[in-house]
């Protein structure tokens, strides 16, 4: 472990996130509320953070793979505490661990709340909560290597171990400009968001607020109803496809920029997420109509399929109360929360292309029964798979179900009872945000007591994280010097 | 520049190693087998695609219509011929193959011509050239040559008792009346780029430059022993053995080899009539002894192991042959090994990426001043180059003590038709030469790139 470079990256890290919180200080300046003082406080401690961390001079430059999972696992539970600050200062959130909550719910782009009433805090705060979702939807590690001058090859490591998916592959030579491009495309969707939401009435603040919450893929609104309160299918339309859009690969983007049309068209994973949206819409659709929810077949098609993308994207915005729609379609969200959105977006969940090679596995699996002496080998888009890579996603599978039974248990000691307690949880490693019981879409996880919600906290980072970076800083092995 | 490399062996591994580091190319590397994958990405900032490089289908995914180089380097030289040729085709500025089997080395001129080659390497051969440099300057470390062999730079230890040692290099010219130059001194570990006060001091190693002739008699004139070579013998067979062996018969060397495969034996004396080819074990020293190993001027061993050919070259320096060299591959056994008594270490893969970063700087500059020559001396800190000048070099013309270089830049040599010039201050750069220069800490891309700020305005 190189200590020393661990703390160098990390300080640039928080460098980086004081960058960040400018923009929510300006805001507040505009707004005027007295949470102006709370960012400029919060900027300046937090640049005081990362240069004390820069102080420790490594006295080695390599880094090797555990070093990467480390600086993304510590850096992410370091910058959640810091965003906490302008909570904390501005007293918005008063309790130091409603305010990690909400900071850790809003970089993971989660979009869990512990708020009851959110529109009585200030314009500022409620811009950096929804400003976090932008920075943490790409990566705030995978910012710091778009901005770094040059990134060298074992930025790899770090990129590798933020970004989603079961293998990492890069598709430019230089990990300095893969993630400049894919900020590039990411900034190119969010003012392409922020304008539209701009034409269909919505104020500059709201049309801001509400595209991080959607191209992050969190679903923080600066409205206690969420997206509901506008009451206009034009804006319902815009986030949902937008919410869409940032669901999927953002390599297949570049793809498109290089006018590289058959691998999108051809992306295995792009038509199965395509095509469990489509399903999982036209069943919810029929569903609620058929129970009785909506009275007409178009109102409950606006309603669900809008509940279905915000979901399966993992961003977590509601129009409805899906607290009152028949089972049926309750379950099919939580099927989705489990599945998420594709691998490569800013979206959250075990990620498609995991349960497509899952299902390619198991059918390998079936063959070899038929055929004892088959050998035959998975394949995704056109490519073999490597052996390594379907073990990988095997593990995760069961790392993924281990942590959801593991939390469960522990947040049901709290006394909430069943469903809230499954529910808050898979919403929760998901990165989704809303559960079913008391953390319905109308609810909130204010209930929770202190110690649930420092867990649930983690559980939204280990998600975010895809589990190993930080489970890895659990396992007492690998913080050790010698051979054990 | 956007760079392909297929093949991710030892060489393909060191050349992504050096374009992505130096200069900053972006490269992919295509590797059919991904078992090294994991250590290759983790290691070097490069794209990773699995797949076979000589597949249109594989070179599109890696961007090949917008590559401006694409080096073949995977083990099998054919491979490496179909991969260039539809690289090529798909619309690939220019390619590199790595083509070693010596039954097509004589017809390298067709088959480049043919496949549309910029540039065929060989990396036996030229580990072979390299070597037989050294073994025509015994004193030499190492040997380079420039302007098509008419300007040697050589790399010599000086000892006390030289009379070049404790003296400035400005009074050298009087004092031993040779049209040198030194162009370098390495002193523990350090490059100096030196000027005119400079001493050169006991165990400095000093790069000496000029005319091949005026280089072997400064070194007599300065008391080093320069006896020429006549025997040598070599350990290993293999193709480096081949090359060697061809290259000294050529300068009239009797060469002996000793390999311990039969069959091979066999094939060396069909196509080396002129060497005496032993069959036997090279690490064997009753063999070495019966093979008159103290009469030798020269033993170099070349088999596939660095560890054997370090033992079986100490096993000679014992023996007291005067000049030893051993190949060995890996850098990292030559740094701890410092200074055990083998004369030379040489490595296939710093000889072929040497020789290949030539061509890509040059490539890199293709509209400026064309670089011809590269070499990367005392592992990486300095690099020796030729630029030729053309009309968009700012300084022909005027004498170079009225230009104002950049420092750690020194002119080693410069040269006119037929007559080289080592360089003083009145002496200017003139369109079409070829100007030989000495860098340290920072890469020349361009010969206007060695004046200062001040200059270019």
């Amino acid at each position: 472990m190189n200590c020393g470079m661990i703390a160098q990256s990390i300080g640039l890290l928080l460098y980086i996130e004081a960058a960040c919180m400018i923009p929510s200080f300006a805001v507040a300046m505009i707004y005027g509320g007295g949470d102006a003082r709370a960012f400029l406080f919060s900027i300046l401690s937090v640049s005081a953070a990362a240069f004390a961390a820069r102080l420790v001079k490594p006295a080695r430059k390599d880094i090797y793979a555990k070093d990467g999972y480390a600086i993304v696992g510590l850096g992410w539970l370091l910058a959640s505490a810091f965003g906490a600050l302008p909570f904390i200062v501005s007293g918005a959130i008063p309790h130091p661990a409603d305010a990690f909550f909400e900071s850790v719910s809003g970089f993971t782009t989660t979009g869990a709340t512990i708020l009851r009433d959110i529109e009585s805090l200030s314009a500022g705060i409620l811009f950096w909560r929804s400003f976090t979702h932008w920075v943490g939807g790409m990566g705030v590690l995978v910012l710091m290597l778009a901005i770094l001058p040059s990134a060298g090859a074992k930025a790899f490591l770090i990129m590798r171990a933020e970004t989603t998916g079961p293998s990492a592959d890069k598709f430019v030579p230089k990990v300095g400009s893969a993630a400049k491009i894919l900020y590039g495309i990411y900034a190119l969707i969010t003012l392409a968001q922020a304008v539209l939401l701009c034409l269909g009435g919505m104020t500059v603040y709201d049309s801001l607020v509400h595209t991080f919450g959607t191209v992050g893929t969190g679903g923080f609104s600066d409205k206690n109803t969420s997206v509901a309160a506008f009451g206009s299918v034009y804006i319902e339309m815009v986030i949902a496809v937008f919410m869409m859009l940032s669901g999927v690969n953002f390599t297949l983007y570049y793809s498109l920029l290089r006018r590289d049309w058959k691998s999108v068209l051809h992306d295995e994973e792009l038509r199965f997420y395509c095509a469990l949206i489509f399903a999982a819409a036209l069943g919810v659709t029929l569903n609620t109509y058929m129970g009785g929810v909506y009275k007409s077949i178009v109102e409950a098609a606006r309603y669900a399929s809008f509940q279905v993308i915000s979901i399966i994207t993992t961003t977590g915005f509601s129009t409805a109360d899906f607290n009152v729609w028949p089972s049926a379609s309750q379950f099919v969200l939580l099927i989705l929360m489990l599945v998420g959105a594709s691998a490569g977006s800013t979206g959250g969940g075990m990620k498609c292309v995991r349960i497509i090679l899952l299902a390619k596995i198991a059918r390998r699996e079936f063959l070899r029964l038929i055929h004892p002496n088959s050998v035959s080998v998975v394949k995704l888009n056109g490519k073999t798979v490597e052996s390594e890579t379907l073990a990988g996603v095997l593990i995760f599978f069961f790392l993924y179900i281990a942590a959801l039974v593991a939390a469960t248990v522990l947040i049901s000691l709290d006394g909430s009872d069943l469903v809230t307690s499954a529910t808050s949880v898979l919403s929760c490693v998901g990165n989704v945000g809303p559960g079913l019981g008391v953390v319905g879409p109308a609810g909130s996880f204010a209930g929770f007591s202190p110690l649930c919600k420092l867990a649930l906290s983690l559980c939204m980072v280990a998600g975010r994280l895809e589990i190993y970076p930080v489970m890895l800083l659990c396992v007492p092995e690998f913080w050790r010097r010698g051979n054990h | 520049m956007n760079v392909i490399v297929i093949g991710d062996g030892n060489l393909g591994y060191s050349l992504a190693k050096s374009l992505s580091t130096d200069g900053g190319n972006d490269v992919t590397i295509i590797e059919k087998n991904a078992g090294m994958k994991n250590n290759t990405i983790e290691s070097l900032d490069v794209r990773y695609i699995k797949g076979n490089g000589a597949s249109a289908r594989t070179l599109i995914e890696a961007g090949v219509r917008d590559t401006d180089l694409l080096i073949a380097a995977t083990s099998g030289d054919e491979m490496n011929m179909v991969c260039s040729l539809t690289a090529k085709r798909l619309g690939a500025s220019h390619t590199i193959a790595r083509i070693r089997d010596p039954e097509y080395a004589d017809e390298l001129s067709q088959i480049k011509e043919d496949l549309g080659l910029d540039l065929v390497i060989n990396p036996e051969q030229a580990v072979g050239g390299e070597i037989a440099k050294l073994l025509e300057l015994p004193p030499a470390i190492s040997v380079e040559l420039f302007a098509g062999g008419r300007v040697e730079m050589a790399e010599i230890k000086a000892a006390a008792g030289m009379p070049i040692v404790d003296m400035p290099l400005k009074e050298i010219p009087q004092k031993i009346g040779s049209s040198i130059l030194i162009g370098a001194i390495l002193r523990g570990g350090e490059v100096i780029i030196p000027r005119g006060e400079d001493v050169i001091l006991a165990d400095d190693t000093i790069y000496i430059v000029g005319h091949p002739s005026m280089v072997f008699r400064f070194c007599a004139q300065i008391g080093i022993r320069v006896r020429k070579i006549k025997n040598v013998m070599l350990a290993g067979g293999g193709r480096i053995g081949y090359y060697l062996a061809k290259a000294l018969n050529e300068i009239d060397m009797s060469v002996k080899i000793i390999e311990s495969r039969y069959e091979r034996c066999v094939e060396l004396a069909e196509i080396l009539p002129q060497t005496l080819v032993i069959n036997g074990d090279a690490s064997d020293s009753a063999l070495l002894r019966a093979e008159n190993i103290g009469d030798m001027g020269g033993f170099v061993s070349v088999t596939d192991k660095d560890e054997e050919n370090l033992m079986t070259a100490l096993l000679a320096k014992r023996n007291g042959v005067p000049k030893v060299v051993a190949k060995m591959d890996r850098a990292e056994y030559a740094d701890i090994l410092g200074d055990i008594g083998i004369d030379n270490l040489v490595s296939t893969k710093a000889v072929t990426a040497n020789y290949i970063l030539r061509f890509a700087r040059g490539l890199q500059n293709a509209m400026g001043n064309f670089a011809n020559t590269l070499y990367k001396i005392v592992g990486d800190r300095a690099e020796a180059i030729e630029f030729s000048a053309n009309k968009s070099a700012r300084l022909l013309g005027r004498p170079l003590k009225d230009l104002s270089l950049v420092s750690g830049v020194l002119v080693l040599a410069i040269v006119r038709k037929n007559e080289i010039i080592i360089p003083h201050g009145n002496d200017s750069i003139e369109e079409n030469d070829s100007v030989i220069l000495i860098t340290k800490g920072r890469k020349l891309l361009d010969l206007n790139d060695i004046l200062t700020g001040e200059e270019t305005r």
